[in-house]
């Protein structure tokens, strides 16, 4: 039967001790393949020191109707940000 | 791809000044430091939440209560970044707990200390978690990538902590004499503990060889210290506050403050088991953690009862 095997999600770390961010997808039929396929697809031009593969099955998503749902309750916390604190006149380096 | 397959590309990598990754191959000592290091940072996270939780309900306003759960909120956030973490060196979520309940892992000594006044939860956010900022803006640069990426979102989140306290301290100062008089007496039981943080003095410090060898810690602990007290002094003296210390002098030819003997007596008096809080800290954590584990259980339960109707 054909196929067009499963799909795999990319991260790629772009340079060492940096977070891993998705790059997009690949499609394979293993683990192996998967790497070598990420590798071949978004690493052409030295963009990663590192890379990542996950089945696409196995990434659950918020979706983006939830979105306001989801994020808004931190907007109205100014507090939680430095600059919402006054601090004495010729007080150095907080 | 660069993973490290060998000791000597282990060294190669720390000589490089580049970071180990989970997969790496990495030495026992290496991995054993870390887990002991990082544990006790995210237990430190955890049971700090408990002094600061001991004043939300009394905050003197709503803005003051607001604050101090967004701050203890962050604290929560912070153990669970290092918790992670930590795990991605091979050991479990249950270990870490289990090893921090059984005493055989520790968190900072610092928490074993009560939360008296309200301008103790200013002098916490100032001058613990200002000692704290300083140990970590210096660990964004260890060694083991998670822990230095943890370290740079802990450090971008943490800094609206120590200016929230320093703003209680400020207010307080500005205030009544009574007023006055419990912002210096927070800041006299404060400092002391506060300095010792950074752990004993270079010369004394057991774990020192292993981790500088590593690039786990980049700067000592009196290197950490004397920065600490360089900042903070400058701003005690622009609140009015004292600190206490007689022997504290500014020394031209250094260009930092020269300090008094630190208590290293109460240090391990306190670390060994004997602070005012050392029980009830370990105490209300071993309580809520088994308090807990009906939610573990019934979570656990649904998920399974959820898998076994998709399969049929």
């Amino acid at each position: 039967m054909d196929t067009q095997l499963d799909l795999w999600e990319v991260f790629i770390q772009s340079k060492a001790g940096s977070h891993h961010v998705h790059a997009g997808s690949v499609h394979a039929s293993d683990e192996a393949m998967a790497l070598q396929n990420a590798r071949d697809i978004y690493t052409r031009r030295n963009e990663g020191s590192s890379l990542w593969v996950v089945p696409a099955k196995y990434i659950t998503a918020s979706s983006s109707a939830d979105a306001d749902m989801l994020f808004d309750p931190a907007n109205d916390k100014i507090y939680r940000h430095p600059t919402f604190y006054i601090m004495p006149e010729g007080a150095k380096q907080i | 791809m660069d993973a490290v397959h060998t000791i000597s590309d282990f060294q190669h990598k720390i000589d490089s000044d580049l970071n180990i990754e989970p997969k790496d191959v990495m030495p026992d000592k290496y991995r054993t430091h870390l887990i002991r290091q990082m544990s006790q940072h995210a237990h430190s996270e955890v049971i700090g939440m408990q002094p600061e939780g001991n004043w939300i309900t009394r905050a003197p306003s709503l803005r003051a209560k607001q604050i101090l759960l967004a701050k203890i909120q962050d604290e929560g956030g912070h153990g669970l970044y290092l918790y992670s973490a930590t795990e991605t060196l091979g050991i479990s979520r249950d270990e870490l707990i289990q090893q921090l309940h059984e005493g055989k892992a520790k968190y900072s000594n610092i928490f074993n200390y009560p939360a008296l006044t309200w301008a103790d939860i200013g002098a916490i956010g100032w001058l613990v978690d200002g000692a704290a900022i300083v140990n970590q803006v210096s660990l964004q640069r260890t060694s083991y990538g998670p822990y230095a990426r943890a370290m740079f979102r802990i450090c971008k989140e943490e800094s609206f902590h120590q200016r929230q306290g320093y703003e209680i301290m400020a207010n307080m100062m500005k205030g009544t004499a009574a007023q006055r008089e419990m912002a210096q007496d927070a800041m006299n039981r404060w400092w002391w503990p506060s300095l010792m943080m950074f752990g004993p003095h270079d010369s004394d410090s057991p774990h020192t060889g292993d981790a500088f060898q590593y690039k786990i810690k980049r700067k000592s602990n009196d290197e950490l210290r004397q920065k600490f007290i360089d900042k903070t002094v400058q701003q005690a003296e622009v609140i009015g506050l004292t600190i206490p210390d007689p022997s504290l002098k500014w020394n031209e030819e250094k260009e930092s403050y020269d300090h008094g003997e630190i208590n290293w007596d109460e240090f391990k008096s306190v670390i060994s088991g004997n602070g005012p809080c050392n029980k009830q800290r370990m105490d209300h954590h071993i309580k809520y953690h088994q308090e807990g584990a009906w939610v573990r259980e019934a979570v656990n339960a649904y998920a399974q009862r959820t898998q076994r109707a998709e399969a049929n």
